[in-house]
């Protein structure tokens, strides 16, 4: 596929895979994409999303960090600034939506918010400069932005099943927590009734969470790619308006996320009336 | 699109980030936050008491210089008053000392006068002699005519 003279279904598949590592039936322990990639079961690891998302992971934390460091209270500077109202805006969507005194939420939140907001940044590059680049280093795929990949965005959002079931013990017991999968909506006649429901509303949620995300960064990466195949000097009739639109969802996806991370984290606070 | 290990890299390093963001990032800058709004609201206080401060303080000035006005006015009636009686009581003293030196004056031109009579009468009496002896051509005894030359100076 990193032939002179794709087709255009090879190169939308191209770009579509990502670099997996992993241990193949045939080829032993290498790297692959496609369908070799597949191939290689769920004991594999995408590499090119595992680097940018730590990338922009550690490039969010080292930014903040720095400002954290360097923080005064008196007039801040422009950086400073700008941290602060990201900051400000998070916070005041937490105090808004989550009633309870926990110290994790917002860090949470922040977190949710400017880390996808980064990884669906890496969209706005043009589909092909950096799998072209690699291609040129001899990588044979390369595709850069994480929550395209269904791994990352459904990593993220089971992370915060996880943090669901955690708070929801942790604050109302797991009888608490029990009586609330199988007494509700229709009283203690109707258990296993109530626990079905119950337990399918609470797997949707991070699946949910997980494949929006990864549904709307995946359907524009895939316009990018077909504007790509327009002959080039045509292409930004298409490509610069779909990008201005997608500076909007890229905002909004992240903050989408966040707000349903926030909501999640105040449901499994509150304690239900029995 | 197949899942693998990355979902459960994904997730770790998503714990590792959450982890870090609540203990190094986090408090920092929400403190820093805090504390700036609650300087802010200080300052504003601040500003509002020294407004109230700045509008008693004009109040006291603008009492302090209309006493000090009435005050003035008062020194000025009072002084233009004391100066009045001053030169009242200069001249009723400059009247009464004309007065004094006028009779002091006529009562020395009296004496002045009555010498002068005094003298006048004795000289008389010498003149009277001596016409009476250029007349009589011969001495007059004056004993003799004393009392009667006297008695001519006294009518005199």
């Amino acid at each position: 596929m990193a032939s002179e003279n794709p087709t255009s279904s090879e190169y939308i598949s191209h770009h579509l895979s990502n670099l997996t590592f992993g241990n193949h039936p045939v080829n032993g322990w290498s790297f692959a994409g496609g369908e070799k990639a597949a191939e290689m079961g769920f004991w594999a690891i995408n590499v090119d999303t595992m680097f940018f998302s730590i990338l922009t992971g550690v490039f969010f934390l080292w930014l903040f960090k720095k400002v954290a460091d360097n923080v005064v209270v008196g007039v801040p500077n422009n950086l400073q600034n700008f941290i602060e109202v990201v900051v400000e805006f998070v916070q005041d969507n937490v105090k808004s939506i989550f009633h309870h005194n926990n110290p994790t939420i917002a860090p949470l939140a922040l977190t949710v918010f400017v880390w996808i907001f980064l990884m669906n940044l890496l969209k706005l590059i043009p589909v092909d400069f950096i799998p072209r680049i690699a291609t040129e280093l001899g990588i044979p795929y390369w595709k850069i932005v994480p929550t395209t990949d269904i791994n990352a965005t459904l990593g993220m959002s089971f992370s915060v099943f996880a943090l669901i079931i955690y708070y929801s013990i942790k604050v109302k017991g797991i009888k608490g927590f029990a009586a609330e999968l199988s007494l509700q909506p229709l009283g203690k006649f109707f258990i296993p009734f109530n626990l079905f429901l119950e337990i399918v509303n609470l797997l949707a949620k991070p699946v949910s969470l997980g494949l929006r995300l990864f549904g709307n960064m995946y359907a524009g990466e895939i316009i990018f790619i077909l504007i790509a195949l327009l002959p080039f000097w045509i292409q930004w009739v298409l490509s610069v308006p779909w990008a201005i639109f997608h500076i909007l969802v890229i905002v909004l996806q992240a903050f989408i996320f966040m707000v349903l991370t926030i909501v999640y984290m105040a449901m499994a606070h509150d304690e239900h009336d029995h | 699109m197949n899942l693998n290990l990355t979902i459960i890299g994904q997730a770790i390093a998503f714990a590792i980030f959450v982890v870090f963001c609540m203990k190094y990032v986090w408090p920092p800058i929400t403190g820093a936050m805090a504390e700036r709004k609650k300087k802010i609201a200080e300052g504003l206080d601040a500003a509002d008491r020294a407004e109230r401060d700045l509008r008693l303080a004009q109040e006291k000035a603008a009492d302090d210089m209309r006493e000090s006005k009435e005050q003035a006015a008062a020194i000025i009636e009072q002084a233009n008053k004391r100066a009045n009686q001053i030169v009242e009581e200069a001249k009723d003293q400059a009247r009464q000392e004309a007065e004094r030196i006028k009779v002091s004056a006529l009562s020395e031109i009296d004496q002045e006068v009555n010498r002068a009579k005094e003298e006048l009468r004795a000289q008389v009496a010498v003149l009277a002699f001596a016409g009476a002896e250029k007349i009589l051509e011969a001495s007059v005894d004056q004993k003799a005519h004393a009392k009667l030359v006297d008695k001519l100076a006294a009518e005199l």
